[in-house]
């Protein structure tokens, strides 16, 4: 991805986190959170994760979101608008997480000779899988087959660890209606 | 392609950036006080480190591909994160049925 279009898309993530963090209503936090999200998808995009992009988009914007939102609905938060930031939070708050930055800073300054992303070797890499395979056709035809590659590394190397997130998801679903169940005794 | 004389960002831009959102998810959590937007911000945490995840990913190619372990893992935690988004927001609702309030300052019960 070009260095314009990289500092436009980080621009829309880190000004939509922003405004998460400084809008007074929860619904306007929520809706900037999109916004920062659909920035980050495209940075997932430009270095050529296609399917984490679109999935970074389909479960935070599309399904966590309206999840969100529809629980500020719920709970009609109306009292959010007259609180005001308090002052020691604000200072903490602008501290804290400039100290890591400025860190982060000097480690990175350490070292100025950082690498550019290097050259995907498509056809060279046609040659590791099996012929007649959907990946061997799709790299010998010079493009990014991610989806299959992803699924092709879930299904065999990550195997167990799928099915590991599995019995979580059934873990969070139980937790879920028991959490939400109103109390009968 | 017309754009592939342009020059690209590098990984360190990556990581600034990245870090720079974990530093506004982090900056959130200190100072809101409703517990949904603070949650929110938890949220922004965990993609700020997937965006470094797929960063050191495409960095680091294996046989002229990117690394797909990374992207599992960014995988993973996306899953993982939606499941605790779930359990989480049954949470809050029912911390709000028993005190009708969702502001951290008037949940004082636990203060020694």
């Amino acid at each position: 991805m070009p260095s314009f279009l990289f500092y436009i898309f980080a621009a829309i993530m880190l000004i939509g986190g922003t405004m998460v963090v400084f809008m007074r209503n929860p619904v306007s936090s929520a809706l900037s959170m999109v916004l920062s999200f659909l920035g980050l998808a495209a940075l997932f995009v430009g270095l050529n994760a296609y399917l984490i992009g679109i999935l970074q988009i389909l479960v935070y914007a599309g399904a966590i979101m309206v999840l969100f939102i529809f629980i500020i609905m719920l709970l009609d938060l109306k009292k959010e608008e007259k609180n005001t930031f308090r002052p020691a939070a604000v200072a903490a708050g602008i501290v804290i997480p400039l100290l890591l930055v400025i860190q982060l800073a000097g480690v990175i300054n350490k070292q100025p000779d950082s690498p550019k992303a290097p050259q995907l070797e498509l056809k060279q890499a046609a040659a590791n899988f099996d012929e007649g395979t959907m990946i061997n056709k799709r790299l010998s035809d010079e493009r990014l087959p991610d989806t299959h590659l992803i699924g092709d590394k879930l299904y065999t190397d990550y195997n167990f660890p799928l099915q590991m997130v599995a019995v979580l998801l059934l873990v969070a679903t139980i937790g879920c209606v028991t959490l939400s169940k109103k109390n009968t005794k | 392609m017309p754009f592939d004389s342009l020059p690209t960002p590098s990984l360190n831009e990556y990581l600034m950036i990245s870090g720079l959102l974990f530093a506004i998810g982090l900056a959130g959590v200190i100072i809101r006080r409703n517990i949904i937007v603070i949650f929110m911000c938890l949220e922004m945490m965990l993609a700020a480190a997937s965006l470094t995840l797929v960063a050191f990913s495409r960095f680091n190619t294996v046989d002229g591909l990117p690394d797909y372990d990374g992207q599992m893992l960014v995988f993973f935690v996306i899953t993982v994160a939606a499941a605790e988004v779930a359990v989480g927001l049954a949470i809050i609702v029912s911390l709000y049925r028993a005190r009708q309030t969702i502001h951290t300052d008037e949940l004082t019960t636990l203060k020694g």
